[in-house]
């Protein structure tokens, strides 16, 4: 069953249209990332769904309710800031406390909650501490704990990684991975610009751009069968090669679009011969940057170490299985 | 499409508590300050006086201006604007704003300067200029009288110390000095305020400016005069045009240092003494009414050419 | 680079002048506040005496210490009341988007440019109607033009600047508006509140053209107008001592207030101020 329903859901302000004709369903349970480029709706539309933003157009049903015109708190929602925005002046149980105090629990039932969710986080240590005496992860632990007290049907993120450093950020993402797990009734909503972090949390990933949705699927289903070619070049790292040189026009398409790693790198034969231009070493992987002569700047990948060099002549093959044609409107084509 | 309001439950509840919140600033404004001003002006077109406000009758312009005809052709022009005492104290406010503030404005911007410096002991400097500034106005005009004292006072005894002056000078009562008193003694009690306020904008300039106009080997003089000054400037004149404003209606330093003269009699001091003093009532109430148009003017024209940012769009 | 000797001399001079200027007087009215008798009718320079009698005769004498706890009260009373009138205001005018909101800050502005004398011949028939004459009540009515526009601009522009997100946060917990006043924004605010209640503090004790307006008897006034008002039989009767040791009194504590809350002053008054 459907817990969060978007029909025909749109926004605007005066007379600027930011999101157009939202259809989406998600099913109870699932962990569905919004991903999109900044200014393409992604969070405005999580915040419509908080009840922070207006409605302007359609409808949104939360366990078949419609929603509209419910307050946020009413809602059976909970939110996960970008800044965190914890209460500053609260200690953390205060500010885990803060909400079920609002929806006038008993005492017992908030000390029982704040307890709960503290210990499933493990940050039972902190609760006598100011915000600001805590670490950036630790903040954000005890942002997602102030939600899991609301014992919410619906679980908002917005961009809750932005504000981490890089290490930090793996592991806070392996751990709202594991929430997702270990609360497998509530549907998570989790806004984000990283298609990394897309593809690595989401059961279900709705790709926006230009306040519409671009296609809606599975992190497989996307990398395999974009609906358009935004969708291709957005998702996937390194992004996807679009050529529209000969290769198109052979296939009789505008753009003719290959993965860095579908394609295959010789020193003596292959479709298209080029000299490479700069390589990126990762250590698990390089990264080779062709020029192919009447074809246009090629990225390869190639797992593991590799001993091109910058003005070697190379050799390309792509796999003809996966290549994605598009038509001029960026429409997929057949093929 | 559902009949959903565009306007949620939420911005309704929030829209419905912002006018709730400001309902009772808004009746405390409204009786305080919008109705007495109207009924001030209403005022100043009756014949009203202390003891009899509620029987006022209209009198139409009466109070501003009239013309009495003496019969053969004589006649005089009486009200406020025909009054040589009222433009007496319209020149002594005007005069007694630009000097004012001209002064205040020179010496806070170099009070303000001094204190943007590095120093040792910046904090206690800072503290004490700070001290006019908290003195009540009236304690300052008192303190002041006693030194400017014409027999006793301290500031006779430096001047003539200093062979400055041979004789004391009488700086309160002689009509020749008394706006001058006038003008020390606010001086003196507002510079810290417009130095702190230049203060404020001195310290938004960034520091690498500074720095790198020292590298270019640029004279400080020069750098204040083509980086700083032009820097503070919108500080400066947003000084400027609040204490203009504030010099304008000035009553309290007038009415205790100098009263009753009329070398420093200002707008303020003739209408209060017309409405309390002298039981014209409705001529005072006039008085005030020209005094807030003048006000007002200056204001509206201000705002105009600042375009001032209200709603803090721009930060 | 060391900048030249008469540099440094030059500049540490004008230092010592601006100090010098700015403490000077209120030195020589402690100093002549001590002195009695004959001793005042000579200039000095340094303390000679050390003479509380003019102390002893304010304090003592006559009313003066009534007239102080009137001061006291009416600016205590006028500073709770524009705080709790503002806070509620200020969060509408900074948090809330409404149709109207622009014109609103705009007339509080205008108020706080109002003169006073504009008002006072209107205010005083309210005062006479209301039968607040020669009440404290009608002070702290009255002061209400300024300090409530006042604290109402300064707190606005705090408030503007708190994250969008805390509020937010405790919309999604389900805070009401004056909850989230009450609860989240208070606790944040005290810094300016106190800054803005301290300026407002400051303005209704030095007020003069009310308190004298609308008091008549000696035991209702307050300290401004108290000390304005002593005078002797004739201009060779003045009691300077006295006036002096009255000055004092009611300057220290602001004096002592404006220097320990030095820091919060200047920022609250750049706040109400520069914001072009």
């Amino acid at each position: 069953m459907a817990t969060v329903e978007l029909t025909n859901v749109s926004k605007s302000y005066g007379n600027v249209e930011v999101l157009r004709d939202i259809n989406l369903s998600l099913e109870k349970g699932e962990f569905v990332v919004f991903v999109g480029p900044s200014g393409c709706g992604k969070s405005t539309l999580l915040r419509m769904i908080a009840g922070l933003e207006d409605i302007s157009g359609g409808e949104l049903r939360i366990d078949g309710k419609p929603m509209n015109d419910v307050l946020p708190a009413q809602r059976g929602i909970a939110m996960v800031f970008q800044s965190y925005a914890l209460y500053p002046h609260m200690t953390v149980f205060e500010n885990m406390a803060f909400g079920l105090e609002q929806a006038r629990l008993s005492k017992p039932e908030i000390e029982a909650r704040v307890r709960e969710a503290s210990k499933m986080l493990q940050i039972e240590a902190l609760l006598d501490r100011k915000p600001k005496q805590l670490s950036g992860g630790q903040r954000q632990r005890v942002a997602i704990g102030r939600a899991i007290t609301r014992d919410p049907r619906v679980f908002l993120f917005d961009e809750p990684l932005s504000n981490l450093d890089a290490a930090l950020r793996v592991d806070t993402r392996l751990e709202i991975a594991g929430l997702g797990e270990r609360l497998p009734d509530t549907t998570m909503i989790y806004v984000t610009h990283d298609q990394v972090e897309a593809m690595t949390l989401a059961d279900r990933i709705v790709v926006l751009n230009g306040g519409i949705v671009e296609q809606v699927g599975t992190p497989m289903e996307l990398y395999e069968k974009p609906a358009s070619q935004f969708v291709a070049g957005f998702i996937g790292s390194p992004r996807m090669n679009f050529l529209t040189g000969p290769p198109a026009k052979a296939h009789g398409a505008a753009v003719y679009g290959i993965r860095p790693e579908h394609i295959a790198l010789s020193r003596e034969s292959g479709d298209w011969t080029g000299r490479v231009v700069l390589t990126e070493r990762l250590g698990s992987d390089t990264f080779v940057h062709v020029d192919v002569e009447a074809v246009g700047a090629v990225n390869v990948r190639i797992e593991g170490r590799s001993e091109i060099h910058g003005g070697d002549t190379v050799h390309l093959t792509p796999d003809p299985a996966s290549v994605h044609l598009f038509d001029n409107r960026g429409r997929p084509l057949a093929g | 499409m559902s009949a959903n309001p565009v306007k949620s439950r939420l911005s309704r509840n929030r829209t419905r508590s912002a006018w709730l919140f400001l309902l009772p600033m808004l009746v405390t404004l409204f009786v305080v300050a919008a109705w007495p001003l109207g009924r001030t002006v209403w005022f100043s077109f009756t014949d009203a006086s202390l003891d009899m406000m509620s029987e006022a009758r209209w009198v139409g312009i009466r109070n501003y201006l009239e013309y009495v005809d003496f019969g053969g052709g004589e006649g005089q022009y009486y009200g406020l604007l025909a009054d040589a005492r009222w433009w007496r104290s319209v020149w002594n406010t005007v005069l007694f704003a630009v000097v004012s503030v001209s002064f205040e404005t020179v010496f806070g911007l170099i009070i303000a300067l001094v204190l943007n410096q590095q120093f040792r002991g910046r904090g206690l400097v800072r503290a004490a200029v700070l001290i006019p500034w908290a003195i009540p106005t009236i304690v300052s005009a008192r303190m002041w009288a006693w030194m400017l004292h014409d027999q006793f006072g301290i500031i006779n005894d430096m001047l003539q110390g200093l062979g400055l002056i041979a004789e004391p000078i009488a700086w309160t009562a002689s009509p020749d000095t008394a706006m001058i008193a006038v003008l020390i003694v606010d001086i003196w009690k507002t510079t810290p305020f417009m130095a702190l306020l230049i203060l404020a904008g001195l310290q938004m300039v960034p520091g690498d400016i500074y720095e790198a106009a020292k590298l270019d080997g640029i004279p400080a003089w020069r750098v204040f005069r083509k980086v700083t000054l032009p820097l503070i400037m919108p500080a400066v004149l947003v000084a400027v045009v609040f204490r203009a404003l504030d010099a304008l209606r000035v009553f309290d330093i007038v009415y205790v240092l100098t009263p009753n003269t009329d070398a420093t009699r200002t707008m303020s001091v003739y209408a209060r003494e017309n409405l309390f003093d002298y039981d014209q009532f409705a001529y005072g109430s006039a008085a005030s009414t020209l005094l807030f148009l003048i006000i007002a003017l200056i204001t509206i024209t201000f705002i105009m050419a600042t375009r001032m940012d209200l709603e803090g769009k721009r930060s | 680079m060391k900048p030249p000797v008469w540099q440094t001399v030059g500049f540490y001079a004008l230092v010592a002048i601006i100090v010098l200027q700015a403490v000077f007087p209120f030195y020589y009215a402690i100093l002549t506040s001590l002195e009695d008798g004959q001793a005042l009718f000579e200039v000095n320079y340094l303390p000679k005496a050390l003479d509380l009698a003019n102390y002893r005769a304010m304090l003592t004498g006559g009313v003066f210490g009534k007239q102080i706890l009137n001061s006291v009260f009416v600016a205590t009373v006028v500073v709770i009341l524009s705080l709790c009138l503002a806070v509620t205001a200020a969060f509408a005018l900074s948090r809330i988007r409404f149709r109207g909101r622009g014109l609103l800050l705009l007339t509080v502005l205008s108020v706080s440019m109002f003169p006073q004398i504009a008002v006072l011949s209107g205010l005083f028939e309210v005062i006479r109607f209301l039968g607040l004459f020669n009440s404290l009540w009608s002070l702290v009515f009255s002061y209400m033009i300024f300090t409530l526009p006042f604290t109402v601009w300064v707190l606005t522009t705090f408030m503007r600047n708190l994250p969008v997100e805390i509020e937010e946060a405790a919309i999604m917990d389900g805070a009401s508006s004056l909850t989230i006043i009450r609860r989240v924004f208070l606790p944040l605010m005290w810094p300016a509140m106190v800054t803005t209640g301290l300026l407002a503090f400051i303005h209704a004790w030095n007020e003069f053209l009310f308190a004298l307006t609308f008091m008549s008897t000696d035991s209702q006034r307050t300290v401004p107008v108290a000390i304005a008002l002593i005078s002797g039989r004739s201009e060779f009767e003045i009691p300077w001592g006295n006036i002096m040791a009255a000055s004092v009194i009611v300057t220290l504590p602001l004096v002592a207030l404006v220097l320990v809350f030095q820091r919060k002053i200047v920022s609250g008054l750049t706040a109400g101020a520069v914001k072009g």
